[in-house]
């Protein structure tokens, strides 16, 4: 797998035009991503992230541009396209009735592997999800479903993984359990595309980020690169605490007029 | 990718197979209502109603039969619309296999689940005394009618399945297919209808079914109703496939 056919990207996007009616989402979207590497799609919710996914899943077709995924272009060879990566969509897409076990191996059937309960039990092994394999996806923590859901992703090891937004949603510690996951799967040579809209995400994990915004790339580099190209911008978020007063009239809620009657009695007494 | 249409399709049908295996609930609640009733029919109103030298139950079982494949396929297009939420059906139409496949694999579990439905709604009415004479010949066509009826709804079924927005939606369609049965000879010979409302339920598609299916049962020549129903179901699967599959296309294109 990892030969030396560094002729092409894994990914290739030129002129990548999407709208949906007179809503442009897609504007002209241009990016490589390198064999082997963690390329973060980073932009606000609506920036567009989820549908450049979806056409290179070849699930949406794009209205202009081409695209290709391990050499193949997503319009005119779907089919090897499809055999070429695997999705790991926004909302995990693991089947609920079916244990986690069944799950894998229902996607190692789907691909025609020939020993499915190996490759189910290998990945339940790698996953941290033996013990529960037998269980029922539905009684599943956020955390755990998410990560049963990338390893329905590397059933038949798809040389290109798309993670889109892979933790949004989970608590702070299903992200950390997600992010050695996919750490886990660059450093075996697969290519992951991951979209996020955290920047901590993104610089924890990518090789390279782009920023996309309004439909178009705006920036693409390694976060050295990025962070050179806007040595002033530097933007601080700063955890807002809340004043006496704020929680004062949280906890009062409602019982404003009371409140104010009660100030009033008070002053005159 | 065709070569495997088959084997995937097969696989996809084997787990959604599990999903009716493993929410039993969802066959007695689609059993629940025919059974009750056919119970209410029986023991009720049963008494009132002039149906001749027929057994009432006998007289009523196929109107009950066909309400019990119109609820069961509401959760055809519950089971196809939870798929579309989900994000698994987008898992699968991403992967190297026979896309139509996922779609076959909803449409013969539901084949399957409403035959288990209907097969326990038949052993109900033995139990309540429902008889008949019919030889092998006869319950083939009774079963090949609905197959043909089932198939039709199913279809009819995907359609919500694909478009709806709530669970809520994807179910309500299947009440007015639950109620058509009532205006029509299912459940009280339509001679006592007025006029308009006999007119309306002598041509509506039941009608012709629950003659054919009462006339097999009965050991009577069924006359010229069999091929009004045929026409019925093979016109409602065809309008059906073709809407579906349209709606298909318009949802994932």
């Amino acid at each position: 797998m990892t030969t030396r056919s560094t002729a092409h990207p894994a990914i290739r996007v030129r002129g990548l035009e999407k709208s949906y009616g007179k809503r442009e989402v897609l504007r002209g979207v241009d990016f490589d991503v390198a064999r082997g590497s963690i390329f973060a799609l980073l932009g606000s919710n609506g920036a567009g992230k989820t549908t450049i996914v979806r056409i290179l899943a070849t699930l949406l077709k794009a209205n202009a541009g081409t695209a290709g995924v391990h050499g193949f272009d997503v319009a005119a060879q779907p089919a090897n396209v499809r055999e070429s990566l695997s999705l790991t969509g926004q909302f995990a897409a693991v089947d609920e009735i079916l244990s986690g076990r069944e799950n894998l191996v229902l996607v190692a059937r789907l691909r025609h592997l020939k020993d499915p309960g190996a490759v189910a039990d290998d990945l339940l092994g790698r996953f941290s999800l033996t013990e529960a394999g037998s269980r029922k996806v539905s009684t599943y923590s956020g955390g755990m479903r998410r990560r049963l859901d990338i390893a329905m992703s590397l059933v038949g090891d798809p040389p290109v993984i798309f993670l889109d937004e892979p933790t949004t949603g989970l608590d702070p510690e299903a992200r950390i359990e997600v992010w050695r996951a996919v750490k886990e799967l660059a450093g075996s040579g697969t290519t992951v595309l991951l979209t996020t809209q955290y920047l901590d995400e993104a610089e924890q994990l990518a090789d390279r980020i782009a920023i996309l915004h309004q439909g178009r790339i705006i920036a693409n580099g390694t976060l050295a690169e990025l962070k050179r190209l806007f040595p002033p911008a530097t933007v601080e978020y700063v955890e807002k605490q809340p004043t006496l007063e704020e929680i004062f009239l949280a906890i009062i809620g409602g019982d404003n007029s009371d409140a104010a009657d009660t100030e009033h009695l008070g002053g005159q007494g | 990718m065709t070569t495997y249409f088959f084997a995937d399709t097969a696989v996809l049908t084997g787990r959604t197979l599990r999903h009716v295996t493993r929410s039993v609930d969802t066959v007695i609640t689609t059993v629940i209502t025919p059974v009750a009733m056919m119970l209410m029919f029986v023991y009720v109103f049963g008494g009132a109603i002039d149906t001749g030298s027929v057994p009432y139950v006998n007289y009523m079982l196929p109107g009950i039969l066909l309400i019990t494949v119109a609820s069961g396929i509401s959760y055809t297009a519950y089971r196809l619309f939870t798929d579309m939420k989900g994000g698994i059906f987008e898992r699968f139409r991403s992967m190297p296999i026979a896309r139509s496949g996922v779609l076959w694999a909803h449409v013969l579990t539901s084949l399957v689940a409403n035959l288990i439905s209907l097969v326990i709604v038949v052993g109900v009415a033995l139990l309540m005394g429902f008889r008949t004479g019919a030889g092998l010949p006869a319950w083939l066509a009774v079963a090949g009618i609905l197959f043909l009826f089932t198939l039709a709804l199913t279809w009819l079924a995907v359609i919500p399945g694909l478009s709806a927005t709530s669970v809520e939606g994807a179910g309500a369609f299947a009440y007015p297919l639950v109620f058509l049965p009532f205006v029509s000879s299912a459940f009280v010979p339509t001679q006592t209808m007025p006029g308009p409302v006999r007119a309306f339920a002598e041509h509506q598609p039941v009608t012709s079914i629950v003659n054919t299916i009462r006339d097999l049962f009965a050991q009577r020549p069924v006359g010229d109703d069999i091929w009004t129903a045929l026409a019925w179901c093979a016109g409602t699967l065809v309008a059906a496939y073709v809407l579906a599959m349209a709606t298909y296309r318009r949802k994932v294109a």
